[in-house]
């Protein structure tokens, strides 16, 4: 997944990054080193949450700001593309921040009565990381969607 | 004692997927802080979260520590006729705290 995407440079937005200086942008590749630091915790949940089934990449958008100054309280909507009738439905959507001390987030489970598979909140994240959501869908199929977020100050302990 | 907010568009055709937003004051004490002692404050969230809509249920999320304080939560409904939604968020206390909200669906 390219890292720079939705980048748009303004003069604020660069300043912002400078700010945060060398460490957050020698950030090579958060996702290997996430996982390197604790897979087994990580695929645990994941089977828990799961049932052992694997994750496509697609149908899931992960929305939220690419740099949270205040990693105490950070916008996140997590929308699937999904009809949401009888026939075919998101059944649940799970958004888990890798590495937080605890990486759930939350679990939310919907029905077709919700019309729009879109859920939004404010997390905290403890440093610099990916955020990812899962969409379990009522054919037993799941999906995935990732953002990166840097965080300036973290948003766990004190 | 908790605050609660709801809000919904102010004009709701049948057959809409509308946005329901929620607010509730919580500390969402996450159970990772340590007071000036160094001791560890023990965690107290809002574990859950449910809305059913003319009894209904429709939402029901599980919550972890690492979801802001003061909990925002908005999602959709398919607005199929009026009523009223019941919202309900439960304390790792036990405590539920409710809210009800009619919707009047045109």
């Amino acid at each position: 997944m390219p890292r720079f995407e939705n980048t748009r440079l303004s003069r604020r937005g660069v300043m912002k990054v400078a700010g945060l200086g060398a460490v957050a942008l020698a950030v090579p590749g958060p996702p290997a080193q996430a996982q390197a630091t604790k897979p087994g915790a990580r695929q645990g949940l994941l089977d828990k949450l799961l049932g052992g089934r694997k994750a496509q990449a697609g149908k899931v958008e992960l929305r939220m700001p690419e740099l949270a100054e205040n990693g105490n309280t950070v916008p996140v909507t997590v929308f699937v593309d999904s009809p949401m009738t009888e026939e075919s439905y998101v059944k649940a959507i799970h958004v888990l921040a890798e590495d937080n001390p605890n990486p759930e987030v939350l679990s939310a489970h919907l029905t077709p009565a919700n019309g729009r598979a879109e859920i939004s909140t404010r997390i905290r994240l403890a440093k610099t990381q990916y955020v990812i959501a899962y969409a379990e869908l009522s054919d037993g199929s799941v999906w995935s969607g990732r953002t990166e977020v840097k965080v300036t100050i973290g948003g766990c302990g004190d | 004692l908790a605050t609660i907010r709801i809000r919904l568009p102010q004009t709701i055709r049948k057959g809409d997927a509308i946005e329901v937003k929620t607010l509730i004051t919580h500390a969402m004490e996450s159970g990772q802080r340590r007071d000036a002692g160094g001791a560890v404050i023990p965690r107290k969230i809002l574990n859950r979260f449910t809305c059913a809509y003319n009894g209904r249920p429709i939402v029901d999320m599980e919550l972890a520590p690492a979801i802001a304080a003061n909990p925002y939560i908005a999602f959709f409904i398919a607005a199929t006729e009026s009523g009223m939604l019941d919202f309900a968020w439960t304390d790792d206390d036990g405590t539920v705290f409710k809210e009800s909200q009619k919707i009047t669906v045109t």
